[in-house]
């Protein structure tokens, strides 16, 4: 072993994930002593979890992207817009900014969350050495970037909700939301259920 | 108090309150005393590990109680105003939700509604439950089942995310009708700045040490 230093795992103690506190592995059947919340080593069937929640929303990431998010219905005429049609419309408005937002929000962040739990779980399936730190620095940034996704979601919301002005113009949300909104809630679901632990267990024995 | 007994050898025994695992990489490390505004880090994979904050449950319960005060006011007035040729349609943050709704879009109206309501309002009245009984020296009715409800709701409470979700609105409609932005809308962009201030000085530690010595 490379490194100075002992896991609680290690030392027979478990901590306890919503208070804190650190307590022998042995006195935690029950439950944390201080808040009673479930103790556990490390978070149960974390991996295969974590892999069916990933392969759920990337089946759901397809019609997300490929069915309409939203029909403006304006005078009897209706117009759909997909994800990527959203962003090529703000492009060709010049809105340059908004476009990278929305760009950033609603197709990088889901990739780079697919992506990342994706190649976080073959590494630890592969009992990888390389890099720990960084791929728990991987891990926080997906966990902490999979929010800002809602975005879209949330424009569809309240233009459903101010443009309903009968034969002028009304908005309704397509499939393709309900899909997109899968795809974050589910997302958000897998990086919950991926233990960063997992990532360093491995380094602790000898190789 | 206790002590861990089952001594490992290479560990001294030691009293377990002053040991914390790491969330992410599991070292065991000992607490140090932290200066006001300090946050320790893991020393191997650098995840933030507690906090020290001066007079934390009088600054959290300040924010907490604007925060509760400026939610009715962002979900009472009209958050935006839409007009075209005329006809003025204004909305409230629910509203969305009620358009979802009444067009049959469960899925999303159940998301946007946690999102943007339940979880937000939840999480300031279980504070408020926590941290007002503690400020006076008594224990709430099932503190640590509230606590960890506020846990878990977390990072469903997306009000920042939704601030960014109306701007981008505003800006799509804008081409199309004139937006104006509501009472509503300040008084909600007010809530995030207080409950993210609030979440920067609330330190969880104080929970349970002031359980520890009310009980």
């Amino acid at each position: 072993m490379s490194r100075a230093g002992l896991t609680a795992a290690d030392a027979g103690l478990v901590a306890c994930h919503a208070c804190g506190l650190v307590m022998p592995a042995g006195s935690a059947h029950d439950g944390c002593r201080r808040c009673r919340a479930p103790v556990h080593q490390r978070k149960p069937d974390s991996l295969q979890r974590t892999t069916a929640l990933v392969l759920a929303a990337a089946t759901l990431y397809i019609p997300a992207n490929v069915f309409p998010i939203m029909t403006v219905v304006s005078f009897g005429k209706g117009q759909s817009d997909t994800i990527l049609s959203g962003v090529v419309a703000f492009i060709d408005a010049g809105m340059y900014p908004l476009a990278m937002l929305v760009l950033f929000a609603s197709i990088i962040v889901p990739m780079l969350k697919l992506v990342g739990l994706t190649f976080l779980l073959i590494s630890v399936h592969r009992r990888s050495r390389w890099r720990p730190r960084d791929r728990t620095v991987l891990y926080r940034v997906v966990e902490y970037v999979g929010r800002w996704s809602m975005i879209d979601v949330f424009v569809i919301s309240l233009l459903a909700a101010l443009v309903q002005l009968g034969s002028i113009a009304t908005i309704v949300p397509g499939i393709g939301a309900t899909s997109f909104a899968a795809v974050v809630v589910i997302t958000m679901f897998a990086a919950a259920s991926f233990d960063p632990r997992l990532i360093w267990d491995v380094m602790e024995e000898e190789s | 108090m206790d002590d861990w007994t089952e001594s490992t050898p290479g560990i001294p025994v030691m009293d377990l309150a002053e040991l914390v695992a790491c969330h992410d990489c599991d070292l065991l490390q000992r607490r140090r005393p932290l200066r006001h505004g300090e946050r320790a880090r893991c020393t191997r994979c650098g995840a933030g590990l507690y906090k020290e904050q001066h007079d934390s449950l009088d600054k959290t319960l300040a924010l907490t109680l604007a925060g509760v005060i400026l939610f009715v006011v962002a979900n009472v007035f009209p958050f935006m105003s839409f007009s075209l040729e005329g006809r003025v349609q204004e909305c409230r943050i629910l509203s969305g939700v009620m358009a979802l709704v009444a067009d049959g879009k469960w899925v999303i109206a159940a998301v946007v509604g946690l999102a943007s309501f339940i979880a937000p309002l939840l999480n300031l009245l279980l504070l408020l439950y926590v941290l007002l009984p503690l400020k006076f020296d008594t224990a709430p009715w099932k503190l640590p089942a509230s606590y960890r409800v506020i846990e878990i709701l977390g990072p469903w409470s997306m009000l920042e995310v939704y601030l960014l979700g109306a701007i981008v609105a505003v800006v799509k409609l804008s081409g199309m009708a004139d937006i104006g932005l509501g009472f509503g809308f300040h008084a909600f962009a007010g809530l995030i700045i207080v409950t993210t201030a609030a979440g920067a000085v609330f330190d969880p530690r104080l929970v349970w040490n002031r359980l520890a010595r009310v009980t």
